[in-house]
């Protein structure tokens, strides 16, 4: 079976600061090469923290962002060219901030509309079909098609979204961070609603969040970055609990969790490496409390441990915890 | 520091010669032949073919550009045929007189204009505000020269109190205080309209500083209030305020053209308008590329005072 | 439209200005239609004729013409002309502002290279210049008006346009097919109109001004045309003797571009968004205090006490109640946690216990808040600034904002101190340093050179910390201080929290909205929802029974590290908004178990030793809950 989205040595490297006539005067290696599979109606969670990439590869997904280095292949089909209207039918994106992803100055009509005319070229009567079978989806009332944005709330302006990448017929769907923005109650609500719509249209995510119990929650495997590259990759239920890379038990020990003590884990500093000036070896090194010196100058790769957990670490942390 | 002055000068090169470019361009659309355009009456064949000469215009116009570019930067600005004078001197001469218009102006503009909007804006909707306001609008919407011409009317001949016009007495002695009384009329027409805008572009400056997070900081630590206006607010304001400061000083010398002419002050300003109207090119040129690059590195010294000021500015 | 046109016109001065500026308008559009005198007919036997002589209203210039006439003819072309100029001028800069802030890029920096140049020019100079090359005439004069003003649009136009372009909408736009093109024109256009049109507002009162000036100067419009401009320049030289021939033409001018300049104000007034939430004005240095009732008595509990708090948000013509009666207290050296959503009014009751609260539109309406006794609220501004920052100090949620850009951050550190007491500089020095390695920021005494922007978000709040900690206060009340913070460094930061307390004796009042950061660190917590405690007690007590049913549905509803993969137990519903609070239980619409009882009346706090709860049916009454 064909790989949902199969992603082959992507990387990213942005430009930073001008010279006086344009050219660029450094880089920053955004995304470090990532090699990895989608498998079809899975969730993928992508876990990490700020400065960990997770956003720049979001949008490439999308074809919003051309990549440095790199192929996406989307059901097989290999798509090279940042153009998202050729992606847009495939793969869409939910954004993480509702109320800004819709245009204040449109009707929710005329922004469903959008995909349906420009990727689908649907008449009339079809468009309005198929919206109001979206919408029913998402248990949205067909009244809040004649309304503005900002007459919505957070939790309802997300399903605005979800409607919209769904009405695209993409059969996958990047979540960026769908529901930080939301109250804790609304949360729930648009999780679940999420994992009925997957079962219900057959979907593929890839779940982008900085929150370790949501991300647990929702997806079947998770990917957890640092710093542009992958450094764990396994089973949902297995990564938080028995973690095998140290940057990992270091975030699974950070999360506040009712019924732990209060006890900062044991890292030195918390200050990632100057992007501009990346070290030559692993980039969570200097905060390792198990580095050695093949690791402050040797770059790990991504390599399985178990049968379906990969690590990139020299020294991975086999045994169980905590 | 140095570096960052020096980055400044440096872009400014590309500028000062866009300057030059541009106003070369305006001044090639005068229609006719370009020699006789600029000679006026004084065309006889023999200085036409002369001009042709000395200013290339028989050459292509990219040609004209460069010999014309050439020249200035060796100083010579050409020769004003209407004064029978080198541009150059003229235009120093002229500019010194507006700059000390002009400078006196900047500075009542600026000073004034900062506390009236500091002070509105911390007394938002008391009556200092209102007063404020009002008179700041009063101020935006006069046209200088009428108002100019008013305090003569009023402040110069009803009252007697200060000279009609010009810069010096035509008898008696040039010192400070002969200047001072025929500036003053004069530079407090040239600030009116500058401090409005100034005034209303400093009061929402500061209304927008008072809303930050910072501000509310400042009180939860205890700082008394005028701690809070003048140290926090005013400081983060001023960021947004200065580099109006350098638009600003682009009005105040604009409208010191009007100002020069309704008071007969001997500035640039009146020297481009009777330029124009005798069609003395070369002046027109070379008064306009002059006080544009003048202006170029006043703008440079204001981006300077504003890194000093933000320290996020990268130098 | 409609709704912009009421708020326009509520704004009385704006409405002046519009009116004079329709009659203006008006009788520039009837002129020919007047019965007037030949505006250019001269008559040298009649000049300077005072104004009210017959014959001539206003009087006769210098050709003795009349001025009546020649005025509103002039006042015709005025108008026209700056018109036209302001309409050219934002046209094409906002095209060139909208591509080169679309396309960004090369372009982008080209076009705005070439905007710099123009704007290098202060603008008389290029308009001079151009009309020196076209020659004088009204038509050069528009063109170079028209030509100086362009380049502001497009710095401005541009500015925004980057801005919109950016938003994640457009993304989703191109991720639904659309071309460039059509973004542009659907998605980017629709949402700069607002912003051009109020820059069109503040420049066509200078367009005026500056086409009459170049009128003025004999740069514009030539005789026998005139405008009202040249009328002014052509009656310079008689200023002294006829003064009218001055006067007229210069107050039409003034009263013209003053009812413009007064109509803007109004426009751009009621296009900003902010104005609709009455948050336009400054904060007042304390919450505005207007209390129906007098305070209650002191009932002596605990260091801080706050007693049926009522803080309301005065919006226009709607009351929000974001604080409704709330009554906690907090012992020294405990740590009292207060969890609730948004809307709950966690935050605002926070606030108002020092009078933060931004006023307009802020208002307390109702209760005390008594530090040792003492009621702050109505206290003099004098005692509650000296307590600010001495005896209670805060810590807020985004230090980046709340951290003063342009100071040093051992600067800022020393002005906590030197708030309250005088500080000499190598003491302020010394206090900096230590408040810093107190909160385990390493290598102190360069970091309290460094500005905020120069330090990672972790490191800004530690600094934060360290300036709550300056005085030794006896209270922190801690604002969601670790919301904006990634969870390894969120770990850190609660961890300092917690030994700072125990070491120092710490009252600390933890706001948030996380049930897991609350267990590690607090001792008690109160759960808020619409702005009312509805549950308090014990930390573990309520964490493993909690009474109300919002606090069991919302512990449920919170996925937990350890939990798989699974289902969550949402609830139904959204919070009520608080200016139209039902009767009753706020939370009756969401719950499963409300009946009408719920709906009447007001549910009391119904307390039992340590734990309270409001609602007439918890999860287990306070009375079976026993050991």
């Amino acid at each position: 079976m064909t790989s949902a989205l199969s992603l082959d040595n992507l990387s990213k490297t942005l430009p930073v600061g001008r010279t006086l006539f344009g050219a660029a005067k450094a880089s920053v290696k955004a995304v470090h090469p990532i090699t990895l599979a989608v498998e079809p109606n899975e969730t993928l969670g992508i876990v990490g923290e700020s400065g960990c990439g997770k956003s720049t590869l979001a949008r490439m997904l999308v074809g919003l962002l051309e990549p440095t280095t790199g192929t996406i292949e989307i059901e097989g089909a290999a798509l090279d060219n940042a153009d998202p209207a050729e992606f847009g039918k495939r793969i869409q994106y939910v954004f993480q901030d509702p109320i800004s992803s819709l245009n204040p100055r449109k009707t929710i009509r005329q922004i469903m509309e959008a995909p349906l005319k420009r990727l689908h070229r649907m008449g009339r009567a079809e468009r309005d079909m198929r919206i109001a079978e979206i919408f029913a989806s998402v248990n949205l009332r067909e009244e809040f098609l004649e309304r503005y944005p900002h007459e919505f709330s957070g939790g309802q302006a997300q399903r605005i979204g979800i409607a919209r990448a769904l009405a695209a017929n993409a059969r996958i769907l990047i979540l960026d961070e769908p529901v930080s923005a939301l109250d804790v109650s609304v949360q729930a609500q648009v999780l679940n609603l999420l994992a009925d719509l997957k079962r219900e249209f057959d979907l593929t995510y890839l779940f982008i969040s900085h929150d370790l119990a949501v991300v647990e929650a929702v997806s079947d495997r998770i990917a957890v970055l640092y710093f542009g590259s992958v450094v764990e990759l396994g089973p949902a239920e297995k990564v938080f609990a028995h973690p095998h890379h140290p940057y990992t038990k270091l975030l699974a020990e950070s999360a506040p969790v009712v019924g732990r003590p209060l006890t900062a884990p044991e890292a030195k500093g918390t200050e990632l490496p100057n992007p501009l000036d990346p070290p030559p070896g692993c980039a969570f090194a200097a905060r390792c409390p198990y580095a050695t010196d093949r690791c402050r100058s040797e770059v790990p790769k991504l390599a399985e441990t178990t049968a379906k957990t990969s690590v990139a670490c020299f020294h991975p942390l086999v045994g169980s915890l905590g | 520091m140095t570096g960052y002055i020096l980055k400044r000068l440096l872009s400014a090169v590309p500028v000062l010669l866009g300057i030059t470019v541009i106003v070369f361009l305006i001044m090639a659309m005068i229609p006719g032949d370009p020699a006789t355009a600029i000679l006026g009456s004084y065309a006889t064949p023999e200085n036409v073919e002369k001009l042709n000469r000395d200013l290339g215009l028989d050459k292509p116009l990219v040609q004209q550009y460069f010999i014309w570019l050439g020249n200035m930067l060796q100083g010579d600005f050409g020769t004003s045929f209407a004064l029978n004078r080198p541009v150059i001197d003229e235009v120093l001469e002229r500019f010194n007189a507006t700059l000390v218009l002009a400078g006196t102006a900047f500075v009542l503009c600026s000073l004034f204009g900062v506390a009236a909007g500091v002070i509105s804006a911390a007394n938002q909707y008391g009556w200092a505000d209102k007063a404020i306001t009002f008179v700041v609008l009063l101020g935006i919407s006069i046209p200088s020269f009428f108002l100019g011409m008013m305090m003569i009317l009023f402040f110069a001949v009803n009252l007697r109190l200060f000279p009609v016009s010009g810069m010096w007495p035509i008898y008696g002695a040039r010192d400070l205080s002969a200047l001072a009384s025929h500036l003053a009329l004069p530079a407090i027409a040239l600030a009116v309209v500058a401090t409005g805008v100034i005034a209303r572009l400093a009061r929402s400056a500061m209304l927008e500083v008072l809303r930050q997070d910072f501000i509310r900081t400042a009180r939860a630590k205890g700082v008394p209030e005028r701690g809070v206006i003048w140290r926090h607010a005013l400081k983060a304001a001023m960021v947004s305020i200065i580099p109006i400061l350098g638009i600003q000083a682009g009005f105040v010398l604009s409208g010191a053209v009007y100002i020069e002419i309704v008071f007969q002050w001997p500035g640039v300003g009146r020297m481009l308008v009777d330029a124009i109207l005798k069609r003395d090119i070369l002046l027109v040129q070379g008064g306009v590329v002059f006080v544009a690059a003048c202006y170029v590195l006043f703008n440079i010294a204001v981006d300077v005072a504003q890194s000093l000021l933000d320290p996020r500015i990268k130098t | 439209m409609i709704p912009f046109l009421k708020l326009l016109a509520r704004n009385r001065l704006a409405l002046a200005g519009g009116i004079v500026l329709s009659v203006v308008i008006a009788l520039a559009l009837v002129t020919p239609l007047l019965p007037l005198a030949d505006p250019d007919v001269t008559d040298t036997a009649n000049r300077f004729k005072r104004p009210f002589s017959d014959g001539a209203l206003l009087g006769t210039d210098h050709l003795g013409r009349d001025l009546l006439s020649r005025l509103l003819w002039g006042t015709r072309l005025s108008l026209a002309v700056g018109f036209a100029a302001a309409v050219i001028a934002a046209t094409l800069g906002a095209a060139i502002g909208i591509i080169a802030g679309f396309y960004g890029g090369r372009t982008d920096n080209v076009i705005m290279r070439g905007v710099d140049m123009l704007m290098a020019f202060p603008y008389i100079l290029l308009a001079l210049a151009i009309v020196a090359a076209l020659g004088p005439g009204l038509l050069n004069a528009l063109i170079a008006v028209a030509a100086v003003n362009v380049p502001f649009f497009a710095r401005n136009i541009r500015g925004i346009t980057v801005g919109i372009a950016h938003k994640e909408f457009v993304d989703a736009a191109r991720l639904a097919g659309l071309s460039n093109a059509r973004i542009i024109l659907t998605e980017v256009l629709p949402n700069v109109v607002p912003v051009i049109v109020i820059a069109m507002s503040t420049t066509i009162g200078w367009m005026i001004l500056e086409t009459a000036g170049l009128s003025f100067l004999g740069l514009g419009s030539q005789p026998p045309q005139a405008d009202l401009g040249s009328m002014l320049g052509e009656a310079r030289s008689a200023l002294i003797t006829n003064p009218h021939t001055s006067i007229v033409p210069g107050v039409m001018i003034l009263i013209i571009v003053m009812s413009i300049n007064l109509l803007g104000d109004g426009v751009r007034d009621a296009l900003d968004p902010r104005l609709k939430s009455g948050a336009l004005s400054r904060p007042m240095a304390a919450t505005l205090v207007n209390r129906a009732k007098p305070a209650p008595q002191a009932e002596d509990k605990g260091l801080l006490e706050v007693q049926a708090l009522e803080t309301q948000f005065h919006v226009k013509d709607r009351i929000y109640r974001a604080v409704g009666g709330v009554s906690l207290h907090v012992e020294k050296g405990e740590c009292l946690g207060i969890i609730g959503e948004s809307g709950s009014g966690k935050s605002v009751t926070a606030l108002s216990v020092m009078g933060l609260v931004a006023s307009p539109p802020g208002v307390i309406t109702g209760g005390a808040v008594r530090y040792d006794g003492d009621d702050l609220i109505g206290a003099p501004y004098r005692r509650l600034r000296e307590m600010r920052g001495r005896n209670v100090a805060y810590i807020f949620q985004d230090p980046l904002a709340t951290l003063h850009p342009l100071y040093r951050v051992g600067d800022q550190l020393i002005e906590a101190i030197s708030a309250h007491r005088p500080v000499g500089k190598a003491e302020g020095r010394a206090k900096a340093i230590e408040l810093l390695q107190a909160v385990r920021i390493p290598n102190p005494e360069k970091r309290i050179t460094d500005y905020p922007h120069e330090m990672s978000g972790g490191m800004r709040q530690r600094v934060g910390i360290a300036m709550a900690l300056a005085n030794d206060p006896d209270i922190i009340i801690a604002d969601e201080p670790t919301t904006a913070l990634d969870v390894t460094v969120q770990a850190q930061i609660l961890s300092l929290l917690d030994d700072l307390r125990r070491s120092r004796g710490l009252a600390i009042v933890f706001i948030t909205h996380d049930f897991g950061v609350v267990a590690q660190l607090c001792d008690r917590v109160a759960v808020m929802y619409a702005g009312r405690i509805v549950e308090e007690g014990r930390t573990a007590d309520i964490l493993d029974t909690p009474r109300h049913p919002y606090t069991a549905r919302l512990m449920a509803c919170v996925p937990e590290l350890g939990g798989g993969k699974r289902r969550l137990e949402a609830i139904p519903g959204l919070p009520p908004v608080v200016d139209r609070l039902p009767a009753g239980c706020a939370f009756a619409d969401r719950c499963d178990k409300a009946n009408e009882a719920c709906r009447q009346g007001d549910i009391p706090l119904e307390r039992d030793g340590a734990q309270a709860v409001r609602c007439l049916f918890p999860e287990r009454p306070p009375r079976e809950v026993a050991s």
